[in-house]
């Protein structure tokens, strides 16, 4: 279980994380997104006492990152940057990750095996590619076999076959029931290992909530009707409080009023139906107007009225 | 399971980060050679100049210290060493993986300190008894030394303990500072540079101010005599050892609440 109360990060006038309650629950996969620059690297760092709040707080298993004795037991990291001495060797990194907290000698070949890094052990994580790199981090935060995992864009930058295997990784995770908080701001990468989610932008919450859930609650979510009297249909509709998009091909897209109340409003005043279906959002669109209403939120309002050109460029980076 | 136990696998994970990197068995080995490597060059070019010296200068000669003057230039290959130390672990983000796996700062920084200290002194120490064997060897047909002599011995130890205080100065510069480059000139600058500025100052400022400067006290460890006022040996130590200890000091505090 991991908390945050209150938790804010400000550098100067800017402020990275504002406010952020969230908590993580316990034996899932959490995917916390946000745009690039929305506060999750922070946050995560904040998590791991690397970086100190302005105010607020965060805490793992209700205690401080800091008075964990010999946290890689309890909480294995994967951070966005790179945090290998490109000198070492990937078994040299291992090997006093775990002497600083008493883990064996015999653990750093498993993980080392685990993650497919065993024939390359003895080379300079240097000369690692960038899924070789990030694998070397994954046996890392391994090592202390943890039930929870802090991971920070962990497909980033991956190649294809990267990506498969970190994915297949995450779900293997969380089949082992270990509580993971994995940050991407790749929505399609979260519909396909996260449970949960949790999205933030310019530093604040903004939903958080099972996948389903976040989903149901865009309003990208509507039910398609077709009828060949689609304008009295619609009317109809509008009177009972629905809002109505219309689209090309003379379909109505609903939003506000529920799927059974649309087929007895039809039948009631005999009008003849074509298609009556739910539409549920994928992911990506829930995610891309969560981010676009931020993207209007951070207008300045002394500025001269906001084009739509500029309220999608997300303003947090 | 106390904080002790902490330390202690910390002491273990900073011995197996200093070996596991190879450019820190470079410098350990440089350091060595350079010291006695000048000690047997300076002690030949004196024992061929030397029937061509006049009496005073003879007498003057003092082979102990003399033996030793390798460390002026070594002491920038370990002090430098010290500096990589901390600064490599900004510079790649490593770090974030130590205070990940460590949240207690001052506990990671004293296993770091400690582990250095000892490799540096038992590196300075073999330079400085080697540099010292050699030269006198070299200068046996003239005017040598043995380690028996009144102050050799405490002048041996002295410059090995010399090495390894630049050393630590060096790597509390590297807390402070973060950056290679900031560190390793504000060393050079304090060990080199700013002895031969104060020497500018009128007399007697500069003799004043100079000898607590640390390279002149942590030298009057190792020179039983010299041309210039300077402290005694165990005054020299202690002020050679301040300006060390308050580098780590200064760190520390810096580390404790700056972001990593």
């Amino acid at each position: 279980m991991i908390e945050t109360t209150e938790l804010t990060k400000r550098y100067g006038d800017k402020v990275a994380v504002d406010h952020l309650t969230m908590s993580v629950p316990s034996g899932q996969v959490t995917g916390f997104l946000g745009p690039n620059g929305a506060g999750k690297s922070t946050t995560m760092r904040m998590i791991l006492d690397l970086d100190a709040p302005s105010s607020g707080s965060a805490k793992v298993n209700g205690r401080r990152y800091r008075d964990i004795r010999f946290p890689l037991h309890e909480v294995g990291s994967l951070l966005e940057a790179k945090s290998i001495h490109p000198a070492r060797s990937a078994r040299g990194h291992l090997q006093w990750l775990a002497d600083s907290n008493r883990i064996s000698r015999k653990r750093v070949d498993e993980v080392l095996e685990l993650v497919g890094l065993s024939a390359v052990a003895k080379k300079r994580a240097g000369g690692f590619s960038l899924g070789m790199g990030q694998r070397l981090g994954i046996a890392a935060a391994m090592l202390g076999d943890p039930q929870t995992l802090l991971l920070d864009e962990p497909v980033n930058g991956l190649d294809p076959e990267g990506i498969v295997w970190v994915r297949s990784f995450l779900r293997s995770l969380a089949s082992e029931g270990r509580t993971v908080l994995v940050s991407s701001h790749l929505m399609s990468e979260m519909a396909l290992t996260a449970d949960y989610l949790i999205v933030i932008g310019a530093g604040r919450l903004i939903s958080q909530g099972s996948v389903n859930d976040v989903v149901a609650n865009s309003s990208s979510s509507h039910v398609l009707v077709r009828s060949p009297d689609g304008t009295r249909l619609a009317n109809l509709l509008t009177a009972n409080g629905a809002e109505i998009t219309n689209d090309v091909d003379n379909a109505l897209r609903v939003r506000k009023v529920d799927i059974t109340r649309i087929g007895q409003l039809a039948a009631d005043n005999a009008i003849v139906l074509h298609e009556l279906s739910p539409q549920a959002a994928s992911l990506e669109q829930a995610f891309m107007e969560l981010t676009h209403d931020l993207g209007e939120y951070q207008t300045d309002p002394i500025a001269s009225p906001p084009s739509p050109s500029t309220s999608t460029d997300g303003g947090a980076n | 399971m106390g904080p002790i136990t902490v330390l202690w696998a910390n002491i273990r994970a900073e011995w197996v980060k200093l070996r596991s990197v190879r450019s820190t068995l470079w410098a350990l080995a440089i350091t060595i050679a350079i010291t006695v490597a000048l000690s047997a060059l300076f002690a030949s070019t004196r024992v061929s100049r030397w029937d061509r010296m006049s009496l005073a200068e003879q007498v003057r000669f003092e082979p102990i210290g003399f033996s030793l003057n390798g460390i002026f230039l070594s002491q920038l290959a370990i002090g430098v060493l010290g500096v990589l130390v901390m600064t490599s672990e900004f510079a790649t983000g490593q770090i974030r993986a130590t205070f990940a796996a460590t949240p207690s700062r001052g506990t990671v920084l004293l296993a770091k300190i400690g582990v250095f200290a000892v490799v540096g002194l038992v590196i300075g120490e073999i330079s400085s008894f080697t540099a010292f064997f050699v030269g006198q060897a070299i200068l046996s047909s003239k005017h040598s030394a043995s380690i028996s002599d009144p102050g050799a011995l405490r002048s041996v130890l002295g410059g090995g303990l010399y090495l390894a205080g630049i050393g630590v100065f060096g790597l509390g510069l590297g807390v402070i500072l973060r950056r290679t480059a900031g560190a390793i000139a504000v060393l050079v600058a304090s060990v080199m540079i700013l002895p031969q500025l104060v020497e500018l100052l009128p007399s007697p400022w500069n003799d004043d101010i100079s000898k607590y400067l640390p390279s002149p006290a942590g030298q009057a460890m190792f020179h039983i005599t010299s041309n210039r006022p300077s402290l005694s040996a165990g005054v020299g130590l202690l002020v050679f050892l301040a300006y060390a200890v308050g580098a780590c000091l200064i760190g520390w505090l810096l580390l404790r609440t700056r972001d990593a």
